[in-house]
């Protein structure tokens, strides 16, 4: 298919472009493949912000909506705002705005940006082998040697959602995890998410046993997890269903460890909503927060009704939970749902927040989302497609990630000086997931990325952020390593919407942006002080004992 | 009486025991732990309700809520003891005269001198020159001399030149308490100004002619504009319903060239109310989001807050935008008239929104013009309707507007509460009375110290680091968003659940900027001292002038400094399903005990200003900010202050 065949009309001119906060600009309006560009042209008044001023308006395209017969498309995008072109012309108007519709919902992968994107940047460090499984595994042994690496998945024939190496209990081979495999859900057996290295603790995850009615039991699994756990001690194991659907999954098939095959695991049930749920809240919270009316009671009770926060919070809760579990009771704690790829990866992944210096450094949260996301084989392509303002309900669509990010921030807004990066990385990976030039987010697994070669064909994110260029703008000024574990706090006085997000197009940033810059000048002020003092006093000691051993006759 | 238990709020399991003793003044539990012995002091006159609850086995509970929003909650374990304590503070708490109250008995040590200085720091007169009257327009009216008019009005005034005494008086007798029209904030750039004054007694058809000449006067004393907006604060519907009682409000026939506008803010009864459900909202155990959310919704209070919000708003846009001078008013034009001028104030001048502009319009638009602060706030025992959280509602109206624009103020968060926290805690004299007439026959200025003083002295505490003089957002009008969405208006937990440390962020970036900026200082200084010492040592290279210096040693203070984390860091209660879980070795527990203490230490030096001492009453952590210490190091597992409690809660 050629994209030429979509876009009928190119070009438009004389295009007026709206947009909250913005004075109105005339410009014309340029359709490429992957492009909506606007650019002003020199008569109309100079545009404050520099990003439309003839440069891309792209790739995140959601929907677009026609709106009356005056020529006006409005368009949605996925990082939540919302844009309004007035084009003269109905025919133009109405090619433009079909054209916008299909290309920003092609079906074929290949066909999407990142694999026609070629970087204009020099790539210092290919992103793509930046956070490789081995490489845990290497600082893991250093410190234990209860842990192996295991190939079992090299073909992705075990498990299909896993990556081809995952770290396993020692005690174990291979033969019992193909075994293991058979019992858990789509083939996710138990393997390593965490190790705390100041008690040996571990943290696995996993997806739900077969027990089916009539409860199948599988004596590898028993073994596999039993491996984790010092003599004498217990673990937990954390389902992030409520009991009742996980006694419902029974006649699916699945299930939940019984303490009869299971004694010495502790099952906690934590409730977290799974994705449609999540997906319709996100839906009416966008909505309320693009309710102009000015009255207060319809936006509490709008904010209350999307139950957004409820879900953080309940998502917060299980993940301080599980921290507490491995960091006070000094237990095990396996984790896992029904298909183990999205509230299993919210929980293990907050936990790690919260118990692991690590994870709270730019470096480490990388590593973190490339482990416990990409690797874990949340299938980022589904989730992520159409963000808030499908037109299509989407069966698979859900904001597990983002609601990932948002916990995170709450943290980060509760310890704003433990976390090595800022509002604005997790609010760049909130886009990227959703839509990017890289390739990254593409696919559902690793086992989908090998097949696309994406590592050959795209270039990754991490290529691109951690180029020193552009890590200046996500690290967090007031950052001081805090080698603590970090408990937040979940009353809901404590949590807040988060305004980076969903607020982001609908309030002016200026005053909040000048915050920052002064909080940034007077750190460098501070540090460049340091500097020039420590110079000095070298430069003073050094004088002082020239002039001993000058006196020194 | 001894062996009574502090209940912890959040986590019921943990409670200390200690001593209760109860002075002519404070309330003071001492905790019996050997080491630290904290304390936790309350003023009487912060007491808001004492409640005695049913009996139980372990004793006989007592809830004491304070008006700077500390829930206290005591068991005594003898039944007598409790009523007794009871009694006693239902009595203290409830003083009949203002000589019972502490400011006649707080001595910070100041001489007289000191103390005189003390209250000429806010000078009235001072900052109605610098807003640029006298002028051609505006003069001092001395119609008010002897409180011969008004009664709740100061003694000088301001009105227009062509007002005469006249119009003055007769205006008054047209008014609600004979509050007639002044002038409240005057804008020099284009004549615009903001007056106030009660509702006029129109009932359904009355006139007088000295008010409308008294409002014309308004108009013509701001010649750029032809007619001036009367702003009504109350919901129409309100003022409607005062008409039948012969008050009510300007009928646009009778007046010339006045445009009449309402802006809808409820009355104190509804306030109190407002507040009083979102506090049984904040007092929840455990809430859920939405229980939250609901509670919030349902209190109504944002609402209340934001329907201030933007009639200062509005007013403001009228002065600076449009040049139109508004005249104020509610009722009695003491309460929501107070809470618009001084918000509409802060929004166009930007001296309001530092530390001393602020003290100076608090003491102008409340102190001067007849707040009520007596009535308002329950200083004496008095009748409990009258009590309104409306100083309350433009301070967290402040709040709001720092959230939302960090730059534009020179003061931060705690200069407000610790404002809040003296308005009803009769330390100083300040707000003493319902008058400028009743401060002076009580001869407060000579019998009390002055808030606005001790705040001076202690101001670096109080600084907000973002803040610089030159900024563009401190320059000017400030223009808020309107639209909830656009604006959150979020709740303050900082005031509403002050004494929960657990529920604010575990880190201050103000503290920390603080910290920082105080460090930049002292490398500024060191920085010059080492250049004069660089400049000396070239100069005299060959002499033998060995120039000992502490520098060096002084320098390791800054080398590192150390994080300012004195992260009150235990995991919450996230589960009630842990409960039988095996306990953990003794050693540990112990270990984790000793360490509570630590950590309690420090939270206790945190503002929380009734724990203070008399004299050091406000004054602030100082481990908190100084870059050399005091917060803990982090270099194990904070976490270490755990208690077992937290597990085993259900």
């Amino acid at each position: 298919m050629e994209f030429a065949e979509l876009i009928k009309t190119p070009r438009a001119d004389n295009v007026v472009l709206h947009r909250p906060f913005h004075l109105a600009v005339e410009g014309t309006l340029c359709l490429t493949g992957h492009h909506l560009i606007f650019s002003c042209g020199t008569s109309s008044p100079p545009l404050e912000d520099p990003v439309f001023s003839g440069i891309v308006l792209s790739y995140f395209l959601s929907c677009c909506r026609f709106v009356g017969s005056l020529g006006t498309i409005v368009i949605k995008c996925k990082d939540l705002r919302i844009i309004q072109l007035d084009i003269p012309g109905m025919e133009e108007c109405l090619n433009i705005a079909s054209s916008i519709e299909a290309l920003s919902t092609l079906d074929s992968v290949t066909l999407m940006y990142p694999f026609f994107y070629r970087p204009m940047f020099e790539v210092l460090e290919d992103g793509w082998s930046s956070f490789l499984l081995e490489q845990e595994f290497e600082l893991l042994s250093s410190l234990t040697n209860e842990w192996r690496l295991s190939c079992v998945n090299k073909e992705f024939s075990v498990c299909p959602s896993y990556p081809p190496v995952v770290i396993v209990p020692k005690s174990v081979d291979d033969e019992a995890l193909r075994k293991v495999a058979l019992f858990r859900h789509g083939g996710r057996f138990p393997v390593l998410s965490y190790y705390h290295k100041k008690n040996g603790m571990a943290m696995l995850r996993s997806s739900q046993p077969l027990t089916g009615t009539n409860g199948r039991r599988c004596k590898e699994d028993e073994k596999l997890i039993n491996a984790t756990l010092r003599s004498g001690r217990r673990g937990f194991v954390i389902d992030t269903r409520p009991l009742a659907v996980a006694q419902q999954a029974r006649a699916r098939g699945g299930g939940f460890e019984q303490e009869v095959h299971y004694p010495q695991w502790r099952r906690i049930h934590k409730h977290i909503e799974r994705f449609n749920i999540l997906q319709e809240s996100f839906i009416k919270l966008v909505e309320a927060c693009n309710d102009q009316s000015h009255n207060m009671d319809r936006w509490l009770s709008k904010l209350e009704a999307s139950n957004w926060l409820t879900h953080i919070k309940e998502l917060l809760t299980a993940a301080c939970l599980a921290a507490q579990c491995i960091d006070r009771e000094s237990a095990s704690v396996l984790v896992h749902g029904s298909e183990g790829t999205d509230s299993t990866l919210q929980v293990t992944s907050l936990a790690q927040i919260i118990l692991d210096p690590r994870c709270r450094t730019i470096r480490g949260f990388e590593a973190l989302v490339v482990r416990e996301w990409l690797q874990a084989g949340h299938p980022f392509q589904q989730r992520c497609a159409q963000s808030a303002y499908s037109n299509s309900k989407q069966k698979w669509e859900a904001p597990v990630f983002l609601l990932f990010l948002e916990c995170v921030w709450q943290i980060h807004r509760q310890f704003p000086c433990s976390f090595e990066f800022n509002e604005q990385f997790l609010i760049m990976l909130f886009e990227h997931a959703y839509a990017s030039q890289f390739g990254t987010f593409l696919g559902n697994s690793e086992n989908e990325r090998a097949k696309l070669k994406l590592p050959q064909k795209t270039m990754s994110l991490w290529s691109w952020v951690n180029r020193p260029e552009e890590l200046g703008r996500f690290q967090n000024p007031l950052y001081e390593a805090n080698s603590l574990v970090i408990w937040p706090s979940v009353a809901p006085q404590s949590l807040q919407l988060w305004e980076g997000v969903f607020l982001r197009w609908n309030r002016p940033s200026k005053f909040l942006e000048e915050a920052e810059e002064e909080r940034i000048n007077i750190i460098r002020y501070n540090k460049e002080l340091q500097a020039k003092v420590n110079a000095l006093r070298r430069q003073l000691a050094e004088m002082e004992v020239q002039q001993e051993v000058q006196e020194q006759p | 009486v001894e062996n009574v238990r502090l209940l912890d709020r959040l986590s019921s399991r943990r409670a200390v025991v200690g001593t209760l003793y109860l002075t002519a003044t404070h309330v003071i539990f001492v905790e019996n732990g050997s080491e630290t012995r904290k304390e936790t002091w309350v003023l009487h006159s912060q007491i808001s309700s004492i409640e005695k609850q049913a009996t139980t086995a372990t004793g006989c509970p007592l809830l004491i809520r304070c008006k700077n929003f500390q829930v206290i909650q005591l068991v005594i374990p003898q039944e007598r003891d409790c009523h007794d304590v009871y009694i006693s503070l239902i009595r203290l708490a409830r003083p009949v005269k203002y000589e019972e109250l502490y400011c006649f008995s707080f001595n910070p040590k100041l001489d007289k001198e000191e103390r005189e200085q003390g209250w000429k720091l806010v000078d009235l007169n001072e900052e109605y020159n610098r807003m640029g009257v006298p002028n051609n327009y505006w003069q001092i009216s001395d119609v008010n001399r002897d409180y011969g008019v008004c009664d709740s009005y100061p003694t000088e005034v301001y009105v227009p030149k062509s007002a005469t005494a006249h119009i003055i008086v007769g205006s008054s007798k047209f008014r609600s308490r004979r509050r007639f029209p002044a002038l409240s904030y005057y804008c020099k750039g284009n004549n615009a100004s903001i007056c106030r004054s009660s509702q006029p007694l129109s009932g359904f058809s009355a006139r007088c002619l000295e008010d409308e000449q008294m409002l014309q006067a308004i108009r013509k004393a701001n010649p750029g504009s032809d007619f001036i907006y009367v702003v009504d604060t109350r919901p129409k519907l309100n003022a409607m319903a005062n008409r039948a009682a012969g008050k009510g409000y300007e009928n646009e026939d009778n007046y010339s060239n006045i445009k009449f506008q309402f802006i809808g803010i409820e009355n104190i009864h509804v306030m109190r109310n407002s507040l009083q459900k979102m506090l049984e909202v904040c007092e929840l155990k455990s809430p859920s989001m939405s229980d939250f959310l609901w509670g919030l919704e349902n209190s109504g209070w944002l609402k209340h807050i934001k329907a201030i919000m933007d009639a200062g708003v509005f007013i403001a846009k009228a002065v600076a935008e449009e040049g139109v001078s508004v005249l104020v008013h509610c009722s009695d034009g003491w309460d929501r008239t107070a809470q618009v001028c001084s918000v509409a104030s802060l929004l166009l001048d930007p001296y309001y929104r530092t530390m001393k502009g602020f003290m100076v319009l608090i003491e102008k638009d409340w102190v001067s013009f007849g707040h009520k602060f007596n009535h308002r706030y329950g200083n004496l025992d008095g009748d409990p309707k009258e009590i309104s959280p409306v100083i309350d509602q433009f301070i967290e109206c402040v709040w709001q507007l720092m959230e939302q624009f960090p730059c534009a103020f020179e003061f931060n968060e705690r200069f407000l509460i610790h404002i809040q926290h003296h308005i009803y805690s009769c330390q100083f004299g300040n707000f003493l009375c319902n008058s400028q007439k009743e401060r002076r026959e009580l001869k407060v200025r000579e019998r009390t110290y002055s808030l606005w003083a001790h705040l001076w002295k202690n101001r670096a505490d109080y600084l907000n680091p973002l803040y610089r003089s030159d900024h563009s957002q401190t320059q000017g009008t400030l223009h808020p968003q309107i639209a909830p969405c656009n604006f959150l208006y979020k709740f303050w937990s900082g005031m509403y659940n002050r004494f929960e440390k657990g529920l604010h962020p575990r880190q201050s970036v103000t503290d920390y900027l603080m910290a920082v900026k105080e460090e930049t200082q002292q490398l500024e200084e060191e920085l010059e001292v080492l250049q004069e010492r660089l400049a000396n040592l070239q100069k005299s290279q060959s002499g033998n002038n060995k120039v000992k210096s502490k520098q060096q040693d002084q320098s390791k203070q800054f080398g590192l400094y150390t994080s300012n984390n004195s992260l009150a860091n235990t995991p919450q209660e996230y589960s009630n399903d842990l409960k039988s879980f095996p306990s953990r070795s003794p050693s540990q527990g112990d270990e984790d005990s000793a360490l509570i203490l630590t950590q309690d230490n420090l939270k206790s030096s945190d503002p929380d200003l009734s724990a203070n001492s008399d004299q050091e009453s406000g004054v602030e952590d100082l481990s908190c900010r100084s870059p050399s210490g005091g917060g803990c190091l982090p270099s194990e597992d904070s976490g270490k202050d755990s208690d077992e409690a937290v597990f085993l809660a259900g």
